[in-house]
């Protein structure tokens, strides 16, 4: 057992023994920076948000008595005049996850106290997802001027509209704030803002990140490739 | 410092891993584009899109957001709520099927 770690910190066990001790004895049951737990619980609640729309468009597809168009070759794009069924949406997919991959590497390079390399790195992250945006806005843009709508389809379902603008909409506007979230603590960390706090607000920053990573995920299996 | 990765104030690891996870979600991505290049329909197509989209959602939670050498109050905290969302799929998944038939017996499609 260790006894040298100050008292807030005495975790004793692992695994489940731990976890009783955690929730039962006379201390604080998550030993971490608040502002951490508070971004996992937010994170929690907005698993709910994007679960309920996921949920709904299935509820919609389902019970969509006309056809529900092809996301294969609706998103597909002309590249030299070869066919390439979901492209754009691959392109997206891959950027995303390099986000996330340079995202890691900020949150190593915090911890480690190189604040060039992580106010870079964060930079890189914000970039790589403005382009996301930026793709997204691109295909919105295909959409519209092919005549879909939030209440209208020419290519069968209307609620194909609905569910694409919603479900695209909301993870492209948790997409936006995240850049500008990156922006701003990339900017305070480059200036040594957190010299003294410490440098857990880049894992905080990270977790939000590796979220709208993750809820792409499902967005693109369940909407894109299903 | 070196017990400071599992007090959870510092999540602090080899740059190693997060390349290794980050080549692994890039193949898991091109495996999940094949399926629907190669237009695999059926029971293949949904299997293997879920194992995909599970794999990735689960390497993406357990290495970058540490999940995995958190303490197992968080992750009990974080992913026993998610049961009740299985729950709403299941009642929506009935739901949706029952509407259907009800157009189709009501409405004239």
């Amino acid at each position: 057992m260790n006894t040298s770690e100050s008292d807030s910190s005495s975790y004793s066990e692992p695994g489940v023994g731990g976890m009783v001790q955690d929730w039962a004895a006379d201390k604080q049951t998550f030993d971490m920076p608040w502002g951490k737990l508070m971004m996992w619980i937010f994170l929690l609640s907005d698993t709910f948000i994007f679960s309920m729309f996921l949920t709904g468009y299935m509820n919609v597809r389902i019970s969509a008595t006309e056809t529900w168009p092809n996301a294969s070759e609706v998103f597909a794009l002309e590249i030299g005049g070869v066919h390439m069924p979901l492209l754009l949406i691959a392109i997206m997919t891959f950027v995303l996850i390099t986000s996330s991959g340079t995202m890691a590497m900020a949150v190593n390079y915090a911890y480690r106290g190189d604040r060039r390399r992580t106010a870079i790195l964060m930079l890189l992250t914000a970039l790589l997802g403005a382009s996301f945006v930026g793709m997204q806005a691109f295909e919105w843009t295909k959409l519209i001027e092919e005549g879909v709508r939030p209440w209208a389809n020419p290519m069968g379902a209307a609620q194909f509209g609905s569910a694409f603008f919603m479900i695209t909409g909301f993870h492209g506007l948790h997409v936006s704030a995240g850049v500008i979230y990156l922006a701003i603590v990339a900017r305070k960390v480059s200036r040594g803002d957190y010299e003294r706090k410490g440098y857990a607000i880049v894992e905080i920053t990270g977790l939000y990140w590796h979220f709208v990573d993750l809820v792409w995920v499902f967005i693109f299996a369940f909407f894109y490739l299903w | 410092m070196s017990t400071s990765a599992d007090t959870g104030t510092g999540q602090q690891h080899p740059v190693g891993i997060y390349l290794k996870i980050w080549l692994l979600l890039f193949v898991l991505s091109t495996f999940s584009y094949l399926v629907d290049y190669f237009q695999l329909q059926g029971m293949l197509r949904w299997s293997l899109i879920l194992i995909f989209m599970f794999l990735k959602a689960g390497f993406i939670m357990a290495i970058f957001m540490h999940l995995s050498w958190e303490r197992l109050s968080l992750k009990y905290t974080l992913l026993l709520p998610t049961l009740a969302i299985g729950v709403l799929i299941a009642l929506m998944y009935i739901e949706g099927d029952y509407v259907e038939l009800t157009r189709f017996r009501y409405l004239d499609p």
